[in-house]
């Protein structure tokens, strides 16, 4: 049992690896064959600026090296067709179809680095597969499957102990989290090239930070449960390394996605046989994902073997994300239909009213209609139906990829969310801003779509949702939401920025038959469910006072009733008491239950 | 008014939330342990890296001042009763109003040879905690004397550290004067099945010191050594109230207190482990040394010192805990001896580690107790069932409402039935399955079904 999990670590450990090193192991020829520019204009003044510059015909060792030549070869192609443009474009053309417009940069460079490699990996994209995803996924399993042997039960042993679990305290999870928004919003400025929604973004951040501190009086409420005392970087350096690694995943993915073409490379296969096309870094990301939670999915069912709430619902998580968030899409595709995320909801899916994304659904025929109406349908009529008899649970941990996500390979982090008042304040601001964020975005969107025209107010509908996509859909959903799972927890995402979450939420808390129900006054004021609320709910708090738990927040992921070793804690549904769920108290028992009193 | 509540534990907490939300009174809380409130149940799991110790802090450090409620750390060791004047061992002496006693307990030690070496130590106290932490690096075993709550819960703190345990238990089986027979095999199975060498019907005779003063080894009743780096004695607790004997307050095994909680001084209040009733309720103890009581105790002295006096009144008794990974609570009387007027209906799982009990009266069939293992069920149910004396017949076809287990676990109700109609001849369905909604119903109903 010991070695089978040994072993099990070391090929994933070595899986991990080749991973990682495989980025640099393909070299790159840029030659006039290889040149994936289809514009003439643009592919002839490159050509030239490169045969200027002696760039042809040569090997670049690293995509660094390609890619920054590469860049600055557009740029001269750049200037000169801006030069030659002064004297008059040609008859007929657009003006972007002539010159050589910055948005292009990323999309040549990727396609041309695609094709320019040459190495193992390009020439064994199979063998990189299964040396690292499918060694990996074996290594997993072989560390995981022995657990099905130990006797069922609740097992956190020494999970304050691990390295790589126990997170940081409270210092320095701030100093992570301020360097990677500071950075993110310097990035802003370049990506977007537009300096007022960064400062927008910047101001709002510290309007939301002096609300809470001082509005909300949380200055002097120091969180003491955020993170233990003495947990710094020494101690926690596993998570540091992980987290970190994440980070530049996501930044690699999003933004610079030249620079994991041999990811994409040993995808080609299975993406071919799929959709019949080749991997984009998207494809690839889908792949990844879907892997880790269907690995993940079995530790966790392997973790709660004797919990039968749990085993469905990771089950039904593995279920979404497998096939309906992965291959139906990517079928969809190779049928000439749209690529369609059934399970995808607006504002979670925030270009689901983008016009190309409205317009590519209603030409697309019968289906397409059929795409757009359901989306609107999950919107309005499942949203709150759903959540009405079951709880927002039924989306965020039953349903949702990015729970699915958080639910398998964030679970062994769930315990690092900050309790505090004062994060719960933080929370409500954020999430509902962003929610605010998305509608305000999506109407802009809209009036551009029925009125043609791109300004509304101050401003542009273009910026706004290109800064939305950046801001939120990449930097919180991605780099911080699961970058910063070994750093703060593992639904980041869910419970401060999530749109759909929020609007999921307010259905929850003020119509919904669910809650938690607390059971009389069994409470030993443990603590286990608090710590275990990967939404940072505190559960102890009501569950000592004999209150049932109605939250916003809420996920439904059941841990905190699995986890109390007093049985005081059980997720239901009733109807007859919607309106009332908050009101009884139960500990409270002095001469037959006569004084009920409230704290 | 100035109240003083020596000792921050559940009960001494309680009461000052609770004089807080009726009134404006200075309250001042000491105690030597800790600078605030934690929860002493949750001291396993510090240890065993489930949390961490701020996690057992039920409430944040800024809502003592928040609330008005000010803390003072330091040992009481004498109190002025006629002077109303609390003594330090170090620091200015406090002044008081009104006191309120909720100083705990502490474990129980029975002059065994050795017991006052290194390496020998209860667990009750956050220091107890930090000095089983500091002898537990290269320890090759520990050995453990007295299986109760504590005892079973040590033990699988070192298992978690992969520390080899031996469990020294007097009875023939483990916790056998509470448990019913059942119960406490199921319960050693369950924890020889985690590889644990209990030691049934064996008592410690000494513990051997190393030569430097530390324990090496123990020698059982039955002249078998056994080395070991530590020796746990969680042989029960007693209410800690060493620093108070011989003085006027008036004592017995605890602080003795009438029905509101008062001491025989005026202006003396005692809560908690470490009192002692004068009139216990029928069927109850006079010292209940659980987290439950201490906290109804603490809500009741508040009402009572803030003008709305309330005789104590703990209901029907309960109580959980959890056995490694089986579950166990308890709703009403369960004696480990069945006595001669009461039937017992239990009902086992095939994988031995989940149970339900239910005992009712010969005479008139009425539910006197429930007794879970590995299952959930309902407080408020139970408690209903057994205080309207709800004949057993009614209570198992209706047993769905009782059932608190997680969604889409499975459900034994049917099973407990079939059982009772093997055992009474009968032909019984079970008739409402688990469902909150018909819960509630039952539940807002004036009279039983
Ligand atoms: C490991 C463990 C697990 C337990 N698990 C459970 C369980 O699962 N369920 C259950 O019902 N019960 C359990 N108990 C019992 C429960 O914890 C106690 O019943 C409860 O804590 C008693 O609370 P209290 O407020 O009366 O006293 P305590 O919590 O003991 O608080 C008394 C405080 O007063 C301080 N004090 C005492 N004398 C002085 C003095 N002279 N000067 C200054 N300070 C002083 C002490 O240091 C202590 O901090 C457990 C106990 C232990 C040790
Ligand atoms: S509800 Fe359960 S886990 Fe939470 S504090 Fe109470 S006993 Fe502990
Ligand atoms: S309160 Fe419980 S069910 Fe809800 S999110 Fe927290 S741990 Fe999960």
């Amino acid at each position: 049992m010991k070695y089978l999990q040994t072993i099990g670590l070391v090929l994933f450990v070595l899986a991990l690896g080749i991973f990682t090193l495989m980025l640099g192991l393909d070299q790159y020829r840029l030659s006039s064959d290889t040149l994936a520019i289809d514009n003439d204009y643009h592919r002839e003044a490159f050509l030239e600026a490169a045969r200027a510059a002696d760039a042809l015909d040569k090997t670049y060792g690293s995509s660094f090296a390609f890619s920054g030549q590469f860049k600055s070869l557009l740029q001269d192609a750049q200037a000169s067709l801006n030069e030659r443009a002064e004297a008059g474009i040609p008859e007929g053309l657009g003006e972007w179809d002539y010159k050589l417009g910055d948005w292009k940069f990323t999309e040549y460079t990727l396609a041309t680095i695609r094709q320019s490699a040459e190495g193992p990996v390009t020439s064994q994209p199979l063998l990189f597969l299964l040396l690292t995803i499918g060694l990996g996924s074996i290594g997993g399993l072989l560390y995981i499957l022995p657990v099905f042997l130990k006797i069922p039960g609740i097992k956190n042993d020494r999970i304050f102990h691990s390295s790589l679990q126990r997170g940081l305290d409270l210092n320095w999870r701030t100093f992570f989290l301020g360097a990677t928004i500071l950075g993110i919003l310097i990035y802003g400025f370049f990506y977007i090239n537009n300096f007022f929604w960064p400062s927008v973004t910047a101001a709002i951040m510290g309007l939301i930070i002096w609300l809470v501190f001082s509005y909300e009086n949380s200055r002097e409420r120091t969180p003491a449960r955020s993170a233990g005392p003495g947990y710094g970087l020494n101690t926690a350096w596993l998570g540091v390394i992980a987290g970190t690694y994440l980070i530049l995943f996501y930044v690699l993915l999003y933004w610079a996605p030249e620079h994991i073409t041999p990811w994409m490379r040993m995808s080609d296969p299975l993406s071919r046989a799929l959709n019949g096309g080749e991997a984009s870094q998207w494809f690839v990301y889908g792949l990844l994902y879907t892997v880790i939670v269907l690995v993940m999915g079995v530790k966790m069912i392997a973790k709660y073997r004797h919990n039968r709430y749990q085993i469905i619902r990771t089950i039904s998580v593995m279920f979404f994300q497998t096939a309906i968030a992965f291959l139906l899409p990517e079928i969809l595709v190779r049928l000439n239909q749209p690529y369609f995320d059934f399970k995808n909801i607006w504002p979670l899916n925030y270009t689901f009213f983008f016009d190309w994304n409205i317009n590519n659904l209603i030409n697309s025929g019968a289906l397409g209609i059929f795409m757009f109406v359901w989306g609107v349908l999950l919107i309005i009529v499942a949203v709150p139906v759903f959540t009405y008899f079951y709880g927002k649970r039924w989306y965020c941990s039953w349903v949702c990829g990015c729970g699915g996500l958080a639910e398998t390979m964030g679970d062994p982090y769930r315990h690092l969310s900050d309790k505090s008042l004062r994060a719960w304040k933080f929370e409500r601001w954020i999430i509902h801003g962003v929610l605010v964020f998305a509608v305000v975005m999506t109407i802009a969107v809209l009036y551009t779509y029925f009125t043609g025209s791109q300004q509304i107010l101050f401003m542009s509908s273009d910026t706004v949702r290109g800064w939305y996509g950046f801001m939120i859909g990449s930097a919180f959903a991605g780099v911080v939401g699961t970058g910063f799972y070994p750093l703060m927890g593992n639904r980041m995402w869910c419970r401060f920025g999530c749109p759909l979450a929020a609007y999921l939420g307010l259905v929850q808390r003020f119509k919904s038959r669910f809650r938690i129900t607390t059971n009389g006054g069994q409470c030993i004021s443990c603590g286990n469910c608090s710590t275990y609320c990967e939404m940072g709910i505190d559960v102890r708090h009501y569950a000592q006072r004999g209150q049932d738990v109605v939250r916003a927040s809420c996920v439904g992921c059941g841990v905190c009733a699995a986890v109390c070793p007093r049985g005081v804690l059980r997720l239901e549904n009733s109807d007859l008491d919607v309106d009332t769920r908050t009101e009884a108290l139960r500990t409270i028992r002095i001469s037959g239950g006569e004084v009920r009193i409230e704290m | 008014m100035h109240i003083a509540i020596l000792g921050n534990g559940i009960s001494g907490i309680t009461a000052a939330r609770f004089i807080r939300k009726m009134s404006d009174h200075q309250i001042t809380v000491i105690s030597a342990e800790t600078d605030y409130f934690f929860s002493r149940t949750a001291l396993m799991y510090i240890y065993m890296g489930h949390m961490r110790f701020t996690d057992t802090q039920p409430y944040e450090p800024w809502f003592w001042e928040k609330n008005r409620i000010a803390l003072r750390r330091g040992w009481v060791e004498r109190v002025d009763f006629s002077g109303k004047q609390l003594q330090f061992t170090e620091g200015e002496p406090l002044a008081y109003d009104k006191l309120i006693i909720a100083t705990g307990s502490a474990p129980n030690k029975f002059g065994w040879p050795g017991q006052d070496l290194a390496g020998v130590r209860g667990l009750y106290s956050y220091q107890d905690l930090e000095y089983m932490e500091a002898h537990s690096d290269g320890l090759k075993r520990a050995v453990i004397v007295g299986g109760g709550l504590i005892g079973i819960e040590m033990a699988e703190m070192f298992h978690s550290r992969h520390i080899p345990v031996t469990f020294l238990v007097r009875e023939q089986s483990y916790w056998d004067a509470v448990l019913p027979k059942e119960e406490s095999e199921m319960v050693s199975r369950h924890i020889r099945e985690h590889g644990f060498d209990l030691r049934l019907s064996t008592e410690l005779s000494e513990i051997v010191d190393d030569g430097n003063g530390r324990a090496c080894a123990v020698i059982t009743n039955e002249g078998e050594r056994i080395e070991c780096g530590y020796v746990g004695l969680t042989a029960g607790v007693h209410p800690n109230i060493q620093f108070l004997k011989d003085g006027e307050l008036e004592i017995g095994r605890g602080i003795l207190v009438d029905e509101h909680l008062q001491t025989n001084l005026p202006d003396v209040y005692a809560i908690g482990d470490c009192v002692q009733l004068r009139e216990p309720k029928p069927g109850r103890r006079p010292i209940e040394a659980v987290w439950y009581t201490g906290r109804m105790m603490g809500e009741t002295v508040a009402h009572t010192l803030c003008g709305q006096p309330q005789a104590y009144d703990p209901g029907i008794w309960f109580n959980s805990a959890k056995f490694l990974d089986i579950e166990y609570q308890v709703y009403g009387d369960i004696p480990a001896a069945l006595p001669d007027d009461t039937e017992s209906l239990y009902w086992e799982h095939p994988d031995g580690r989940k149970s339900i009990r239910i005992n009712y009266r010969k005479a008139d069939g009425a539910v006197s107790g429930f007794n879970l293992m590995g299952v959930r069920y309902r407080h408020e149910v139970c408690d209903k069932w057994i205080a309207e004396a709800t004949p057993i017949e009614t209570v198992i076809q209706q047993l769905g409402l009782a059932n608190f287990d997680p969604e889409f676990y499975r459900e034994h109700e049917a099973a407990v039935v079939a059982a009772y109609n093997q055992q009474s001849g009968r032909n019984l369905q079970l008739k409402q399955k688990r469902s909150l909604s018909a819960a509630l119903r039952f539940l807002r109903s004036k009279t039983a079904l």
